[in-house]
């Protein structure tokens, strides 16, 4: 009251410069019937290989953001309630074919995206995501599906906040496999793809495949290459000055200045 | 998509039917296979939704209600990828007629229906070829929605297309359902040159015709199994 005089002589708020708040978008054709403007939330994904260290990071992230007072879910690959049982029948018997493998995983995506990720993001929610759709595209090219096609069947996933590649040289990934595990996986060995008789070097062959694909794709979909050889503390730094950016820029949009404006 | 099978240049032959539940489709299709057989050809039989390893989790998603337009389709689409990489590649390799029960035709209908952008739906099945005869068993909606609620009252609820909140009535809600399903076939019959079949006259005669064609259009001695019955 006091201060009314004074408030009406006060000029409109110059423009401000407010950085765009990131518009929640599809990569494609996306998911029908989908209110992007209601997704409030952040997806963070976390890709790499199998040792890349992502469980440990995503560990560390969600200790860090839920201590900062933010809520977070975790998502992965072959978490569906849809097909997940059937998946991993399906990959133990080695029965199906690539395509019919390509859209059991592309049916698991979009089952975990919309009944767990878009409902999250909707309540505010941080996601962290374990691999996202461009592990299940660089394995699928790497088996020699059609890029094309895959760009299509992805087309209905959310592009994410963030996504940061941990890159690890593959004789470090190795010794990091067998430090946790004493054996390698079948899988992640590519031993399907006849690249050699010996375990060993088939796994060393099969990532710097994968690399290669994951930096063809890199010029397609936007990530961030995050060196993962380096100590865990590192690059838990790194990730968490990253994401500390992303979240106050965002912030930025949630000022009173910019309420104001779209109000 | 692509080319036909034969363009492809596969020794076997595809031939596919479709229509709406309740065209009559099905019983012509088995009656084609039956003729093929007694003729002594290599035919073989798959029909739409009948992977095994994929109807669980089909079966599971319809009972929980957990199906997506999007995620009924892929799944759809997983089940096709089975059937057309194991079973209907091999077989065409092998030079066999492989007569299918529903096509691609039915998921470019029912999925843009349940509000799939077509272009994605196409492009999801991109990587399956054309039949080398597709026919359309056309029948006016009200004939095939007597026919199905003849021969099974309760309608289940994807089936009646609940899921699309078109009608809270499920009669009613089919009916809508099948008749918008019905105008996607009409405009896809002329886009693949789909073979029309008038499904009201008798059963007899609409054999009669499909026979016609598929012996105009496909060299069926070609077929017939060398080895003695």
């Amino acid at each position: 009251m006091p201060f009314t005089r004074k408030a009406k002589r006060i000029p409109p708020p110059a423009s401000v410069p407010v950085p765009p708040a990131s518009r929640a978008h599809f990569y494609g054709h996306g998911l029908p019937g989908v209110e992007l403007e209601k997704l409030n939330g952040k997806l963070i994904v976390v890709e790499g290989a199998d040792g890349s260290g992502r469980s440990t990071q995503i560990a560390q992230l969600v200790r860090w953001l839920e201590g900062s007072g933010h809520a977070t879910l975790q998502v992965g690959l072959k978490r569906s309630t849809l097909v997940s049982e059937e998946l991993e029948q399906a990959q133990h018997g080695n029965i199906l074919s690539h395509t019919t493998l390509s859209l059991f995983y592309a049916t698991d995506f979009a089952d975990q995206l919309e009944h767990a990720i878009l409902p999250a993001l909707r309540a505010g929610i941080i996601v962290l995501a374990d691999r996202y759709i461009y592990t299940l595209m660089a394995r699928d090219m790497v088996r020699g599906i059609d890029p094309v096609w895959l760009r299509n069947l992805y087309g209905i996933a959310l592009v994410p906040d963030a996504v940061f590649y941990l890159e690890v040289p593959p004789r470090e990934l190795v010794q990091r496999v067998f430090a946790k595990n004493q054996a390698l996986d079948f899988w992640e060995s590519g031993m399907d793809l006849g690249l050699s008789r010996d375990m060993f070097d088939s796994f060393l062959q099969y990532q710097k495949l994968m690399q290669k694909t994951f930096r063809q794709l890199r010029e397609t979909y936007e990530f961030t290459i995050i060196d993962g050889s380096r100590s865990p503390q590192v690059v838990t730094t790194e990730l968490q000055t990253r994401i500390e950016a992303l979240l106050c820029s965002e912030g930025a949009a949630d000022s009173p200045t910019a309420t104001a404006r779209a109000a | 998509m692509k080319a036909t099978f034969a363009e492809l240049g596969f020794p076997g032959r595809l031939i596919a039917v479709e229509g709406l539940d309740g065209s009559g489709k099905s019983t012509q299709v088995h009656l084609l296979q039956r003729w093929l057989e007694q003729q002594g050809c290599r035919v073989f039989f798959s029909e739409w939704n009948s992977s095994a390893l994929v109807k669980s989790a089909t079966s599971k998603g319809k009972k929980q209600n957990l199906l997506t337009p999007t995620t009924f389709s892929l799944i759809h689409a997983t089940d096709f990828a089975d059937r057309y990489e194991r079973q209907l590649v091999p077989l065409l390799r092998a030079g066999y007629l492989v007569l299918c029960d529903r096509y691609v035709f039915t998921a470019f209908a029912r999925d843009v229906v349940r509000g799939c952008p077509p272009d994605w739906v196409r492009g999801l099945y991109s990587f399956a070829a054309l039949p080398d005869m597709t026919f359309f068993f056309k029948a006016p909606l009200e004939v095939s929605l007597a026919r199905i609620l003849d021969n099974r009252p309760v309608l289940k609820f994807h089936e009646a297309g609940l899921d699309l909140k078109l009608s809270a009535d499920p009669y009613e809600s089919f009916r809508l359902f099948q008749g918008r399903i019905f105008e996607q076939y009409l405009a896809l019959s002329t886009e693949f040159n789909f073979h029309l079949i008038d499904a009201v006259q008798r059963i007899e005669l609409q054999q009669g015709l499909v026979r016609q064609l598929v012996a105009h259009h496909v060299d069926l001695p070609g077929f017939v199994s060398k080895r003695p019955a």
